[in-house]
């Protein structure tokens, strides 16, 4: 097939919206393009008007093609001093009134939901926590659910697990069957697992903190302006907020309801205020 | 036309960093282009990289954010443990999707994006390397224009890198790291408006 131009690329986004009711056009396009040309290329696709055919008519295709876009693997305890952070300063500034609710938003297969739950666990806090995880896909939830992951990949965890200063090792929290590792289930008890998209959906509950790192990225600025206004719609006065470590939320509108915490991690506290103002625009 | 040069790629790993440095302090402060290097480092290294980079440069060497604007007479480092890509409007977009060919940040990755959005208006140089990253970049890069220069293999500490280009296509150029220097310095004149 020849280059995909920029209008390729839209149709495709068309297509899916149209089949699945999905919307990608908001994505940013050089991620999104990269996407679609590896499973046109895994998937030998020699015709786009047929591709899109095909995604207008087949809902698994269809699905399977908005999984492989949106599968996003991470590490556990990737950047350990964001972890180092939130555990030392972040949580302790939470308020404990009856639990700590957090959110994951776009957890994806759930690396972080994990850290975030071994996190709480050593710090005493896992039974006076209540999770929400969110993603579009449910098949990476299922997985994130499962808590099945690759042997291999704990190599990394492992060594971001140590880096964090984790009170016990990392194996302490999973059992190893042949290439593969489970982890305690015991960890996810109180998490729910719920299909959400950022880039539709809007209120989920009221948190005191909401984790939200490298998701950002893949979204362009109209996009990214959006999740973070529901975002602080979903928060509550004081809380805080986490995006990746080099995004940035310098250039939406919506950052001025909240103050840098700490500008290396990129974590935000919504301000008091700021509820305020939100309470009179609605 | 190397008069239409509006960006530079540079993808550097293993014997690049000399190379990059005597680049950076032959650059004057007003050098009038976006400059990005996609440089191979550790991932698990925050902190350190961009600052050794600029003892001795004029311009300003900084790691970008996601989605910030390329502005003429910076030069952009790739984060440690993100892809680089260019968008078509012209700005930086950050990844965490997984490895290519063992690397992230990808060379490849920031040279097709990059040819992508600025086609003939790139150039792309590779220098000294013990992988193979960025030679398909480059050389997709080339096929929507871009100019392309490789460091001289002869020339270069390690020369799987350039030598990998020269097995996809042959460059616009093969320079030294002397002459590489001279190339970046005559688009002085450029514009990036």
């Amino acid at each position: 097939m020849e280059e995909i131009s920029i209008k390729d690329i839209k149709r495709v986004s068309d297509a899916l919206y149209q089949s699945r009711g999905v919307d990608f056009s908001n994505y940013a396009f050089s991620s999104f393009k990269r996407r679609i040309v590896r499973f046109i290329e895994i998937n030998k696709i020699r015709d786009l008007n047929d591709f899109t055919t095909r995604i207008e008519s087949d809902n698994a295709y269809a699905d399977n093609l908005i999984k492989e876009i949106t599968v996003n693997v991470t590490e556990m305890f990737r950047d350990p001093s964001f972890w180092v952070i939130l555990r030392d300063n972040i949580l302790p500034r939470i308020e404990i009134s009856s639990e700590i609710k957090i959110w994951h938003a776009a957890c994806s297969t759930g690396e972080e939901v994990y850290s975030m739950a071994i996190l709480l666990k050593e710090s005493g806090l896992l039974k006076y926590s209540k999770i929400v995880a969110t993603d579009l896909n449910s098949n990476v939830l299922k997985v994130a659910e499962k808590g099945i992951y690759t042997l291999k990949s704990q190599e990394v965890n492992r060594k971001n697990y140590e880096q964090y200063g984790g009170l016990r090792e990392l194996s302490d929290y999973y059992t190893v069957m042949d290439n593969h590792v489970q982890y305690d289930p015991d960890l996810i008890k109180n998490v729910d697992f719920r299909c959400h998209n950022l880039a539709q959906d809007g209120h989920v509950s009221v948190f005191d903190l909401i984790l939200c790192r490298n998701v950002l990225i893949y979204f362009n600025f109209e996009l990214q302006e959006k999740v973070i206004n529901t975002f602080n719609s979903n928060m509550s006065p004081g809380s805080f907020l986490a995006i990746g470590s080099k995004e940035s939320i310098r250039w939406c509108k919506a950052a001025g309801y909240f103050n840098e915490v700490s500008f290396e991690e990129k974590i935000y506290r919504k301000k008091v205020e700021a509820t305020q103002l939100s309470n009179i625009r609605n | 036309m190397l008069k239409d040069i509006k960006i530079v790629i540079i993808g550097g790993s293993a014997g690049s960093y000399n190379v990059v440095k005597r680049i950076l302090s032959s650059l004057l402060a007003d050098f009038p282009l976006p400059i990005i290097l996609c440089l191979h480092r550790l991932k698990d290294i925050r902190n350190g990289f961009a600052e050794s980079l600029n003892i001795d440069s004029k311009v300003t060497v900084t790691e970008p954010h996601d989605k910030e604007q390329l502005k003429p007479g910076f030069v952009y480092l790739s984060p440690a443990n993100y892809h680089l890509l260019i968008e078509p409007g012209q700005n930086i977009a950050l990844s965490t999707e997984p490895d290519i060919n063992y690397c992230r940040p990808s060379i490849d990755l920031a040279f097709e994006t990059a040819g992508f959005s600025f086609r003939e208006k790139m150039a792309g140089i590779i220098l000294s390397g013990t992988n193979t990253d960025g030679a398909r970049g480059l050389f997709n890069a080339s096929k929507n224009g871009a100019f392309t220069i490789i460091q001289d293999p002869e020339n270069a500490q390690f020369n799987t890198m350039p030598n990998e280009v020269l097995s996809y296509f042959k460059p616009d150029r093969i320079l030294t790291d002397d002459g590489i220097i001279d190339f970046i310095n005559s688009l002085k004149c450029n514009s990036y408006a």
